[in-house]
């Protein structure tokens, strides 16, 4: 205090700097230590390997992680059938999610907008397990799905890649709902009231004057669920059947081989794809829609 | 990174490349992949007063405490005998215990064959000081100072473990749905089966040595010996089996619960088993399952309580090692698991004698066909030295390659 009065000029700039500073360190430290340190150290890790016999790290500089992975056509299969399913669950769910969210934000009146804005939100007060493990006796051989089916002569899609799909697309289809309402909301419903007065049908203004304006919330949301969906390993063990997905070996190599530095390695994967991802869908201003 | 840290790795860099030429050069040569001895790790030599808790790692059915059948708790009673409270960490697969103890954590785990000698020459166990066991006496005598839970320091046979229990892996089917009752593996692998999608397999590495077992029985052209000791031809040839197998298979299992729930609900109607899993699912009584060692023989597991080298609790930790080899618990852990009991004299307890009859748990000759979880490695355990074996790590590859 006394220090900054002496120094009028100090008193002026310095001290709303400074101020900033501390409100901004901690959060700060905890993105570069913990957020951004945790994925240097683990990109450095990609680079050692493990003694064969004991599991033991060894810390020399090798490559060999990577060049597996990308000489192994294994990776690129389980890579590919993880990129299939993460799109296939985006697709389904912003399918499903936007006619709620379009009933929700333009048609619903305001208390039932709110319940269903709470029914929305309600599954993600479940836990994940219960939630999947649900799944796996619905989609079970004597589960309701096949029950329901068999009337009509079909059979429930079983456990596998379908199952594990239908899953994770329940799993995150909030996360599909809320930006695109909340896109949607920001839509002005006189634009629709003059589509409508110049003569265009109710097609031809969603098409025109809705999917274009909701196009960068539905991107945003369709962030979550790709992420999400890719960074998955459960799901496909409790409904996914024989099938694995590259978050699996991710976590085997962790768990059952043991062996940190190929998983490290495997990690960057996703990394990058969402990295890669991100980039690409900047253009749309979906970023500014989370 | 500050000097003292480039220095620091260097040093650790040329620690393991000394490590790697006194294996190459043989010194000693006692141990597996050429390893001389194993780190020095300290000994317990007197026994204190308990810490107040221990940390155990161990398979299921292991460290009951009645949560899975109010009859069947010998945690409890250990724990108001000792006051150490025991706080069990259940895992599923031998890597994940060589993962967890790599931690430094975990104050004892029941280690089966191919975890057993990692984790000595890991450095995350400790030699066992068996004097401080005093039930160690009246095991069974063909269990103690085992390849597999032994080691040879400067001449003198150091155990690093207390032997638990041992049985085999088991061919269990669902006897509504699948007649006639099999005999053989081939069950499990023949590719027109007609339960194609409801096999189910054992989701570990270690599992292709019972494809390698298969072969070893029925292709005795490719001359495997050993199922843990596979050139590269026989580890082809095993890798391929368990392919076809992948068509078949409907879900792996490793986590025990899992298997459970795939019997009961008909998700799984065939497949590779625990006895536990077995007396679990017939406890339940929502499927009828039978299991048995096919006429191929089976791989099985012998099982050794160890002790970690950074235990916060060693005192906790061998009152828990003595305990569960204690008679009585070691006869009620062995029938709620469903092997045969380390413990001599477990077999003596009421009810015991035809337990351990069933398990064969006397019968040296028994015990011998029996092809216990080891850890694969360069130098072919089968004493070959013509031919270099296929190591471990990449056994986990091919594991995830097989599964596609």
């Amino acid at each position: 205090m006394s220090v900054a009065a002496s120094r009028p000029r100090a008193k002026a700039i310095g001290r709303p700097r400074l101020r900033l500073l501390g409100l901004l360190s901690l959060p700060g430290l905890w993105l570069v230590v913990a957020y951004l340190g945790s994925l240097a150290a683990m990109f450095a890790t990609a680079f050692w390997t493990t003694d064969d016999f004991t599991g033991n790290i060894v810390r020399t500089f090798t490559t060999t992680n990577f060049s597996t992975l990308i000489h192994e056509s294994v990776y690129w299969h389980i890579a590919l059938r993880s990129l299939g399913v993460a799109a296939a669950v985006t697709v389904v769910d912003a399918c499903i999610a936007f006619p709620i969210a379009f009933y929700m934000a333009k048609v619903a009146r305001p208390r039932v907008r709110q319940a269903m804005v709470v029914l929305v939100l309600t599954p993600l007060w479940a836990s994940y397990l219960v939630k999947a493990y649900a799944w796996r006796v619905m989609l079970g051989d004597n589960g309701v799905i096949g029950w329901a089916l068999r009337p009509i002569g079909l059979h429930g899609p079983g456990y596998g890649l379908l199952a594990t799909t239908i899953t994770l697309a329940y799993l995150w289809l909030p996360y599909m709902i809320l930006p695109i309402y909340a896109g949607l909301e920001r839509v002005p419903d006189s634009l629709l009231e003059a589509s409508s007065d110049l003569g265009a049908s109710a097609g031809r203004t969603l098409r025109s004057i809705v999917l274009p304006l909701a196009y960068p919330a539905i991107v945003a949301g369709s962030i979550f669920t790709f992420s999400l969906s890719l960074g998955d390993y459960i799901a496909v063990k409790i409904v996914g059947g024989a099938s694995q997905l590259f978050a699996n070996v991710i976590y085997d190599n962790v768990i059952t081989a043991d062996n940190l530095p190929f998983a490290a390695a495997a990690a960057t994967f996703p990394v990058v794809v969402m990295v890669v991802y991100l980039v690409l869908v900047r253009r749309t201003g979906a970023l500014d829609n989370l | 990174m500050n000097r003292k840290r480039v220095l620091a790795v260097l040093a650790a860099t040329s620690l393991f490349a000394l490590v790697g030429c006194g294996s190459a050069s043989g010194t000693g040569g006692s141990g597996p992949g050429g390893r001389a001895t194993p780190p020095n790790e300290k000994m317990l030599t007197a026994l204190g007063s308990g810490e107040g808790q221990v940390n155990v790692i161990a398979w299921a059915g292991y460290a009951e405490d009645g949560s899975d059948d109010p009859t069947v708790d010998w945690v409890h009673p250990f724990e108001s005998q000792t006051g150490c409270k025991v706080n069990v960490k259940i895992a599923n697969t031998s890597d994940e215990m060589v993962q967890l103890m790599h931690t430094g954590q975990y104050d004892v785990v029941s280690a089966s064959g191919d975890a057993t000698l990692r984790l000595v020459y890991g450095g995350d166990v400790a030699p066992v000081n068996t004097s401080l066991v005093p039930n160690y006496a009246t095991i069974f005598s063909f269990l103690k100072d085992r390849a597999w839970n032994s080691v040879k320091v400067n001449g003198k046979t150091q155990m690093y473990g207390i032997p638990h229990g041992w049985g085999a892996n088991l061919l269990m089917w669902n006897s509504k749905t699948v007649t006639p009752a099999p005999t053989s593996w081939g069950a499990v692998f023949d590719a027109n089966s007609p339960y194609k999608g409801k096999v189910t397999a054992y989701d570990s590495p270690i599992y292709i040595a019972d494809a390698a077992l298969y072969l070893m029985k029925t292709q005795p052209a490719l001359g495997i010996k050993d199922p843990y000791s596979l050139d590269q031809k026989q580890f082809d040839a095993a890798v391929a089996l368990l392919k076809t197998q992948r068509t078949l298979v409907g879900e792996y299992w490793s986590d025990y619960t899992k298997e459970v729930q795939a019997f009961e609900s008909g998700t799984s109607v065939i497949g590779t088993t625990w006895q536990v899993i077995a007396n679990l699912i017939q406890g339940d009584k929502k499927a009828d399952v039978e299991a048995i060692v096919p006429t191929e023989g089976s791989t099985g597991w012998s099982d050794t309580w160890m002790i970690s080298s950074k235990s916060q609790h060693p005192n906790c930790a061998y009152m828990w090692m003595n305990w569960i080899v204690s008679p009585k618990v070691n006869a009620e852990v062995a029938n709620w698991f469903g092997e045969a009991p380390a413990q001599e004299l477990a077999c003596q307890q009421p009810d015991m004698a035809s337990v351990c009859q069933t398990y064969h748990a006397a019968d040296q000759a028994y015990s011998n066909d029996i092809w216990y979880w080891t850890t694969p490695t360069t130098d072919c355990l089968d004493g070959r030295t013509n031919v270099k074996c296929v190591p471990y790590s990449q056994w986990t590859q091919a594991w995830t390659e097989i599964k596609g």
